[in-house]
C-alpha cells in the first residue's frame, strides 16, 4: 500500500471536517476522491501532503509514519487548483526548483528538466514567464514541478477546477494517458463525477466528512452503497419504495408487467437524442422522471396526457428509499 | 475584463475651471513656498558676495551643517534597516499567523501613524531616561544611554517610520497567498530556503517602497528626535533641527541651503517611488 490512512479525524471548532477515516490507497493507482464541496476531501488530501494537521490518526506513507513529518520531508507532489506557479520564475526555473532544494548536479537538473517539459508539451515555452501562458499550460507546468521531484505518491487537489469546459475535459485525458505513462500513485480531488468516473481506477466517495462508498468506477455506479452515492454519481429519481436512474425505467403504454405503476405524462421535453418525461403517480407527491431515446418514446406514441405504466428495467440499479419520507423532505 | 475606467472629455470648461483651481492650490501651498526656499538657498552670503551654487556650498560646507548631515544620515540608516527587518517580520507574522491578540498587534502597528511625534519623544524619555525611566537604570548601570544619544535619535525615528514598511508589504503577503509557498515547501524547500526563493521575490517591490518611503520620512523626522535629542550644535543637532536652529538664531539663509537638501531627498525619493510603480505594475 502506498498511502495508509487511519482513523484521521479534523475538527475547525465546531465544524467536523474529516470524522475517523480509514482508507488505502494502493501504489501506481489513479484514485478520485470525490464528493460534494466541503465535504472534507481536499482537507484529507492536505493532510496527505502535511499541509495540514490531523487532530487524530495516522498516515503511512510508502511504509513509513509521516504523520508527524513537516511537507518537505515526505516526498510528495502536491499540484493546486490555482496552479500556484512561481510567478517570478521561468518555466524552467519553476520546474527545477525541487532539484536545487536537493542540490543535484546542475546537468543532471537541465536534462531532468528538458524530460518533463518534453512530457507535458512545454518544450518551446521554458524560457518564458507564467504570466505567458494559458490556464492549462501553467497547471501543466505545476504538473511537471510536482513530478521533477520523483514523488512517490502525487496529489492533486482539483486540478482542472479553474479550467474552462474544454481544456477541462482535454487535460482530464490527457492526464489519463500522462498517468498510463509514468505509473507514479496519484490522487485527485474533484466534485465533478464525470471526470472521476472517466479518470479514476478507485473512487472514494467523501460526504460530510465520511467515507460513503470505495471501489471502481463501474461498482459505485452499478452497486451504489446507499442514495447519496447513487444520487451523487447520476440523476436519480423515485419509483414507489426504489430510488433508481431515469433511463432505468420501462415505460408501457398498456398494463402488462406485474407490479408496474400507473401514471400520467405530464411533461415531455426533448434534449437531443433523448426524451425527457415527467410523470405523475397515484400515491407519490414528487413525480417521476424517465429518460428514453427519441427512437423508442415516437414508437410508443407518447403525448402529454397519455396514461403509461412504469417498472424498473431487469437489472436496473436500485436502492431503497430510506429514512425520512420524500414528501417530509420536500416540505421542510 | 473591460475598462471601467470613466474618463471624460478633456475639453469643456468644468475641466478648465478645475485645471486651474489646482495648479492655483498648488502654487499657493507647495510649489511658491519651495521656490521662495530655493531662491534663498542661492542668494549671496553677504550682501556684494557672489551668489548661486558656491554659496549655497559654502553654507553647507560648515562643519556642524556637515554634522547634521552625516547625523541624520546614520539614523535614517540604521532606522530603515531596522525597520526593514522588523517590518518584514511583523508583516509575516500578521498575515502568515493565527495567534491571540493578532488584531490588536495590528492595530498597534498602525499606531506611529497616528501619535504626534512628539508624543512619541515624549514616551521614549519616559521610558529609558536615566532618572526615571522605566529601563534607563538598568541599562545606565550597563553604560548604555538612550536619551540624548545617537541610539535614541533612531529609536524614536524608527518608532514614527515602521508603519510605512509593514504597510506595504502586508497588502502584498495578502493578495500573493499562501499557495506559492505550500508548494515550494512540498517540494522540499524549507522555512528559509521558502522565504528566500519564493516570499521574498514576490514581495521584493513592496519592501524596496517602504525603504525608500521610510527613508523619505526618517530624514525629514522633527518632532519625535527633537524631545530625545539633546539637539546642540555638534551634538546631537540633525538636520531637521538644525534648520529649526539656525532660524531661530537668525542664521536663515544656512537654514534655508539645508531645507533645500532635504527637499531634493524627498523629490529623489518621488522619482524613485514612481520608477518603482512602473516597474511594479509593467
Amino acid at each position: 500500500m502506498s498511502i495508509d490512512v487511519r482513523g484521521v479525524g479534523k475538527r475547525y471548532g465546531d465544524f467536523v471536517a474529516l470524522d475517523d477515516i480509514n482508507v488505502s490507497l494502493p501504489t501506481g493507482q489513479l484514485t478520485a476522491l470525490l464528493g460534494p464541496s466541503g465535504g472534507g476531501k481536499s482537507t484529507l488530501l492536505r493532510i496527505i501532503a502535511g499541509l495540514e494537521t490531523a487532530d487524530t490518526g495516522t498516515v503511512d506513507i510508502e511504509g513509513v509514519d509521516a504523520t508527524r513529518l513537516p511537507p518537505q520531508k515526505r516526498n510528495v507532489g502536491f499540484v493546486f487548483q490555482h496552479y500556484a506557479v512561481f510567478k517570478h520564475m521561468t518555466v524552467a526555473k519553476n520546474v527545477a526548483f525541487g532539484l536545487e532544494i536537493r542540490k543535484r548536479p546542475k546537468a543532471e537538473v537541465k536534462a531532468k528538466v528538458a524530460e518533463l517539459l518534453e512530457l507535458v508539451h512545454l518544450s518551446q515555452f521554458a524560457h518564458r514567464l507564467p504570466s505567458q501562458l494559458s490556464g492549462g499550460q501553467r497547471q501543466r507546468l505545476a504538473l511537471a514541478r510536482a513530478l521533477a521531484v520523483e514523488p512517490s505518491v502525487l496529489l492533486l487537489d482539483e486540478p482542472f477546477g479553474a479550467l474552462d469546459a474544454k481544456v477541462r475535459k482535454e487535460l482530464r485525458d490527457w492526464l489519463r494517458r500522462l498517468h498510463d505513462e509514468v505509473h507514479v500513485t496519484t490522487v485527485f480531488v474533484t466534485h465533478d463525477q464525470e471526470e472521476a468516473l472517466e479518470v479514476a481506477d478507485e473512487i472514494v466517495v467523501i460526504n460530510e466528512g465520511r467515507i460513503e462508498q470505495i471501489g471502481s468506477p463501474d461498482e459505485l455506479y452499478d452497486e451504489p452503497a446507499n442514495d447519496f452515492v447513487m444520487g451523487f454519481l447520476g440523476a436519480v429519481t423515485r419509483l414507489g419504495p426504489l430510488a433508481l436512474r431515469p433511463h432505468d425505467i420501462e415505460v408501457a403504454v398498456e398494463p402488462g408487467v406485474v407490479g408496474s405503476t400507473p401514471g400520467v405524462v405530464q411533461r415531455a421535453l426533448r434534449v437531443g437524442f433523448e426524451v425527457r418525461l415527467t410523470v405523475d403517480v397515484e400515491g407519490q407527491e414528487e413525480p417521476v422522471l424517465v429518460v428514453l431515446s427519441r427512437t423508442h418514446a415516437r414508437a410508443l406514441d407518447l403525448e402529454l396526457g397519455s396514461r403509461v405504466w412504469l417498472s424498473p428495467t431487469t437489472g436496473a440499479t436500485t436502492v431503497p428509499v430510506l429514512g425520512v419520507p420524500r414528501e417530509a423532505v420536500v416540505s421542510a | 475584463m473591460a475598462d471601467t475606467r470613466q474618463i471624460r472629455s478633456r475639453r469643456g470648461p468644468v475641466a478648465y475651471v478645475l485645471r486651474t483651481f489646482v495648479i492655483v492650490y498648488l502654487a499657493v501651498l507647495v510649489i511658491w513656498p519651495l521656490y521662495e526656499v530655493g531662491k534663498q538657498t542661492f542668494a549671496p552670503t553677504k550682501s556684494g558676495a557672489e551668489g548661486g551654487f558656491s554659496a549655497f556650498l559654502d553654507r553647507l560646507s560648515d562643519p556642524s551643517v556637515t554634522y547634521a548631515f552625516s547625523l541624520t544620515g546614520t539614523v535614517a540608516f540604521w532606522a530603515v534597516l531596522i525597520n526593514t527587518l522588523f517590518g518584514v517580520g511583523i508583516s509575516l507574522l500578521i498575515v502568515r499567523y493565527q495567534f491571540p491578540g493578532r488584531r490588536v498587534l495590528s492595530v498597534l502597528v498602525d499606531l506611529p501613524m497616528s501619535v504626534s511625534p512628539v508624543v512619541v519623544g515624549l514616551a521614549l524619555v519616559l521610558a529609558y531616561s536615566t532618572g526615571k525611566g522605566w529601563f534607563g537604570e538598568a541599562l545606565e548601570s550597563v553604560g548604555f544611554y538612550v536619551i540624548g544619544t545617537t541610539p535614541g535619535l533612531v529609536m524614536a525615528t524608527a518608532f514614527v517610520s515602521l508603519p510605512l514598511v509593514i504597510r506595504e508589504i502586508v497588502p502584498v503577503l495578502e493578495e500573493i497567498g499562501t499557495d506559492a509557498e505550500m508548494a515550494a515547501s512540498s517540494l522540499g524547500a524549507n522555512g528559509w530556503q521558502t522565504f528566500r526563493r519564493i516570499t521574498l521575490p514576490s514581495i521584493k517591490w513592496a519592501v524596496v517602497y517602504g525603504v525608500v518611503l521610510s527613508m523619505a520620512r526618517s530624514l525629514g523626522e522633527f518632532g519625535a528626535v527633537k524631545i530625545v535629542s539633546p539637539g546642540a550644535e555638534l551634538r546631537g543637532e540633525t538636520a531637521t533641527l538644525l534648520i529649526q536652529n539656525r532660524y531661530n538664531n537668525y542664521e536663515e539663509p544656512t537654514a534655508y541651503a539645508a531645507a533645500f537638501v532635504l527637499v531634493l531627498a524627498s523629490v529623489l525619493a518621488l522619482v524613485v517611488v514612481s520608477l518603482i510603480r512602473k516597474e511594479d505594475h509593467p
